[in-house]
């Protein structure tokens, strides 16, 4: 497991009422019945630890993210994109 | 029981910094919303709002006045200047003292917060400016529109966000019908493009990235927009025989808490504030033919609002109203919201004519309703509502009907 995937499941562990060991890269989200207000939270939180900035808009109405992995890659994107060529 | 009129309008917006001209925006839906100018945005994502343009506070207040007013404060003093002149009405004697004034605001003075924050903080000044307190304090607009007219009855702020206007023009009608006063002046402000508030509602994730389109499928959220709204209120006894100009009755006031979600809106408890003001105005839902809705454009609120509006209106009834979002237009003034909104519903009245909701792209199967989409629309209005849903699930609903002598 990376880094960026092991801190993930931290913070979702700790900012919702999800336990950790069913994170897994193949959880769908919606199966984990997070609340809006937690996801905002997760989001400032990776944003926070990773030193990124997540466009994510609430408003959305068609989900980008179906799994816990697609979020994890999706930060790694971030962060590699964020880094120095 | 009184019967209470509107009889002074006053607005200091972005759609315009008098009534006249704002209702001409307002009700041709011609959006204010664009690229933020009054503060720096090099820090934010989000970079539009509906701020007000071509302001100098210099211009209309004295030095020593400006020093003591956040610009919350002179926006609503700007507004009620206008709704008082609008409404003939002076407070010499025991007319001021049975004048009541009740201004809302969801935060009171963030732009004073904001500089003070700075000074400390960032540029590790030892002190702040001696007027920090009373600039930023929330009841500071309402205490200076009192002494900028000399009203001296009953006068405190009112705050529930973005509800806070709509309480404390409830709360106002509530003082002149009962007799408590013979007048209210009243109404809300929100000067709310300040870096610090623009980064917290940034990072709550409810704000629109293109612009606001309220009911409109592939809306993005949210836009905020600052300004102020300050109505007269009379009972129609005086203002008879003074022989005032009568824009409309306000008739009804319905309040209710969700006690449900911090953000989330809860349809039932919107309902129950849309019923409780049919009631309070001894109106039918078959009654209404406008609703100026709150519609932030946000995913939540719209379909939350328009399952409410079937609930509280009935299905059949609900689909034979038009429902428009003024916001669309002047973005959303959040406790200085209901005032604008009410002003723009007693023009709605007055004229005969519903204004639309701008920036409206595409119908969304969720949101089913007559949203009025970009251009207004002739129609009679025998009675109206306006509604305010605040984040903390606190919601408020004015009934307003057409007065014809």
């Amino acid at each position: 497991m990376s880094s960026v995937e092991s801190d993930v499941y931290d913070i979702i562990a700790e900012k919702s009422a999800v336990d950790r060991v069913k994170l897994k890269r193949d959880a769908k989200l919606t199966d984990l019945e997070i609340e809006s207000l937690d996801v905002v939270e997760i989001i400032f939180a990776v944003e926070e630890k990773f030193d990124i900035h997540v466009p994510y808009n609430a408003n959305d109405q068609e989900l980008e993210f179906e799994t816990v992995g697609d979020v994890i890659d999706a930060v790694q994107k971030l962060i590699d994109e964020g880094k120095p060529a | 029981m009184n019967r209470v009129v509107i009889t002074g309008l006053g607005v200091f917006s972005a759609a315009g910094k008098a009534v006249p001209a704002f209702w001409e925006t307002v009700r041709e839906g011609r959006s204010v919303i664009g690229p933020l100018t009054i503060i720096d945005t090099s820090d934010l994502h989000i970079k539009i709002g509906a701020e007000i343009k071509d302001f100098e506070p210099k211009d209309h207040f004295l030095p020593k006045q400006l020093a003591l007013l956040d610009r919350f404060s002179q926006l609503a003093v700007m507004a009620s200047r206008e709704a008082i002149e609008d409404a003939g009405v002076t407070f010499e004697g025991e007319d001021g003292e049975r004048t009541a004034c009740l201004i809302g605001s969801g935060v009171g003075g963030q732009q004073t917060l904001d500089e003070s924050y700075y000074r400390i903080y960032a540029q590790g000044r030892k002190g702040v400016h001696p007027f920090t307190i009373p600039r930023l304090m929330l009841n500071a607009a309402c205490s200076h529109v009192c002494m900028e007219h000399g009203i001296k009855g009953p006068a405190f702020a009112v705050a529930s966000a973005c509800s806070s206007s709509t309480h404390a023009i409830g709360q106002a009608y509530h003082m002149v019908r009962s007799g408590m006063v013979h007048t209210a002046v009243t109404g809300g402000t929100e000067a709310c493009i300040a870096l610090g508030t623009m980064k917290g509602w940034e990072a709550i994730r409810v704000m629109a990235t293109d612009t606001c389109r309220p009911f409109s499928k592939g809306r993005t959220g949210m836009t905020l927009g600052e300004g102020a709204a300050v109505v007269v209120l009379e009972t129609l006894e005086r203002a008879k025989a003074r022989g005032a100009r009568i824009y409309a009755e306000l008739c009804g006031f319905g309040m209710s808490s969700d006690a449900m979600d911090i953000t989330l809106p809860d349809a039932n408890g919107a309902a129950r504030a849309m019923t409780g003001a049919l009631k309070d105005a001894r109106l039918n839902a078959e009654d209404i033919d406008y609703v100026n809705a709150h519609g932030t454009g946000t995913a939540a609120n719209d379909v939350t609002e328009t399952r409410a509006l079937r609930m509280a209106l009935g299905n059949g009834v609900a689909e034979k109203l038009a429902v428009s979002s003024s916001k669309s237009v002047f973005g959303h003034a959040l406790g200085g919201a209901g005032a604008l909104e009410l002003v723009v519903t007693a023009l709605a009245i007055r004229d005969s004519v519903v204004p639309p909701t701008a920036n409206f792209t595409e119908r969304d199967p969720a949101c089913d309703l007559d949203y009025v989409p970009n251009q207004p629309r002739e129609r009679k209005i025998r009675a109206a509502i306006s509604n305010s849903f605040a984040f903390g699930g606190l919601n408020a609903v004015l009934a307003v009907r057409r007065f014809d002598g």
